[in-house]
């Protein structure tokens, strides 16, 4: 079954068009990257399918819910984790969780069960009282994921997750997000191949809005006729 | 409970904003203290405590724009507004979320300050509940003066806006300072027409007892309440509709 099924999928500004006639399927629990240079059209299409932006024309659907006639289903099964770390930053690591809860409407049972569970999935037991001002840029950003987490979604956006994190920080986040694979559905974007190579089960190439290839890491090297991935991705993003 | 949830969040992130608490109250508290302090050292009756505290407690308030307009400003254009555009909550709980938590913080600055009048020589008298409560629509005023600029204006602007002009006008308007019909003309038909004076008066009123003479002037605070959470509503709404465009 399809978590996410994109028709036509338009977005035009004045003199730009942003994502141009999408049409794309990704199955249910599947780990889906988006991969584009800067502009393509990424982040557009990530905002359309999360209800932040109106589509120009098109449609799309998540878990059955229609983008435009049903938003709030759709915001409801779905969570964000924005390309910029989104986090209260007043308010400590705990408080964060907490707040998501509330927002989806989970009870204080639940809503305690749910903080005390990622609390020690993403080992933020050490910080759970600081305010998420004073965390590192590291520590705010797997606070980020895991308020995009802590809703149960079945569906994840995970904008650029690993953006400006070290080397060891990006590695331990692979690893969470591995651990979630078959389980819900995530659409990644990443201008990091090897991420997307590394753990994604197909691949999608967008370039100037549009969809120019997708596949497995192995279809688009075949694809490209290209040795490595990264060959693949420039001679699919430059065709 | 998700707007309660979010209304939370925004109460915490503005009483651990100390700055916020150093405006909000430590500097109304400092204007009081100073004003006693010269009214204890003149032979004329300008800053007596029974007129100068509902006074003060106008000017306090007026900080209230300025807490939740940079709020709402800081949240439009952070990544976390975009997380809390995803979640399921609409407009409605945006909007009460972000104008409920300034209700009880407006209560609490209007009890501090009058508290501290009550050290500097206020007489307790049960009219300081009647006061606090009088207090509420100049509340709501600033409470959707900052809806309103936090929502057309960045945090920097806001801070300009309501941080310097609003507070100077509505304090210079209000006849906290000195007598409205001392300076007249058209100075006097201004801030009689605006929230602030007939807001101040009111509150004096209400301390004096002269319960009958309050209405004259809070139905005047009342009409700008209403209007200008209406027009904040409206505009707030409509952004959030423009920004997915």
């Amino acid at each position: 079954m399809n978590a996410i099924e994109i028709k036509g999928l338009t977005k035009r500004y004045r003199d730009v068009t942003a994502v141009n006639d999408l049409n794309l399927c990704v199955e249910e629990g599947e780990l889906f990257a988006l991969l584009g240079v800067n502009g393509a059209g990424k982040t557009t299409t990530i905002k359309m399918l999360s209800c932040l932006l109106s589509p120009t024309s098109g449609t799309a659907s998540v878990c059955g819910h229609d983008i435009l006639e049903d938003a709030m289903s759709v915001k409801s099964v779905i969570n964000v984790s924005p390309q910029e770390t989104a986090v209260a930053p007043n308010l400590s690591v705990r408080e964060n969780l907490e707040l998501i809860c509330g927002l989806y409407g989970f009870d204080k049972e639940k809503t305690r069960q749910k903080t005390d569970a990622i609390i020690g999935q993403f080992n933020l037991s050490s910080i759970v009282k600081k305010p998420a001002k004073t965390l590192s840029g590291g520590w705010q950003r797997r606070l980020s994921i895991a308020m995009a987490l802590i809703s149960e979604p079945k569906v994840l956006f995970l904008d650029e997750p690993t953006l400006g994190l070290d080397v060891l920080a990006r590695r331990e986040l692979w690893e969470v997000i591995r651990a979630l694979k078959g389980k819900i559905t995530i659409i990644l974007t990443t201008h990091y191949l090897e991420e997307a190579e590394s753990l994604c089960d197909r691949i999608a190439i967008m370039r100037s809005g549009q969809l120019a290839a997708v596949g497995t890491a192995q279809e688009l090297m075949a694809q490209a006729n290209a040795a490595t991935f990264e060959d693949a991705f420039v001679a699919l993003c430059t065709r | 409970m998700k707007m309660l949830t979010f209304a939370k969040r925004n109460f915490k992130e503005i009483i651990r904003d100390k700055l916020n608490i150093l405006f909000g109250l430590g500097f109304p508290l400092i204007v009081l203290l100073l004003l006693s302090i010269i009214q204890s050292n003149i032979p004329v009756e300008l800053f007596v405590i029974e007129k100068l505290a509902p006074g003060i407690c106008v000017f306090g308030l007026s900080f209230i724009a300025l807490f939740s307009g940079t709020l709402i400003a800081r949240d439009r254009t952070s990544a976390l507004m975009l997380r809390l555009f995803t979640s399921p909550m609409g407009a409605d709980g945006f909007i009460l979320g972000y104008l409920l938590p300034m209700i009880p913080f407006a209560i609490a600055q209007s009890a501090v300050c009058l508290g501290v009048a009550l050290l500097l020589g206020l007489e307790f008298t049960a009219n300081l509940f009647v006061v606090i409560a009088v207090l509420l629509p100049a509340a709501l005023v600033f409470i959707a003066i900052g809806l309103l600029c936090g929502t057309v204006l960045n945090d920097k602007q806001v801070g300009g806006f309501c941080g310097a002009l609003l507070t100077n006008v509505s304090a210079w308007l209000s006849g906290i300072w000195f007598d409205l019909e001392l300076v007249g003309g058209a100075f006097e038909k201004i801030a009689n027409a605006l929230p602030f004076a007939p807001a101040v008066r009111a509150a004096q009123n209400a301390y004096a007892g002269n319960f009958s003479a309050i209405m004259s002037d809070l139905w005047i605070v009342i009409a700008y309440a209403v209007a200008l959470t209406t027009i904040a509503v409206i505009i707030f709404t409509r952004k959030m509709k423009a920004d997915q465009n």
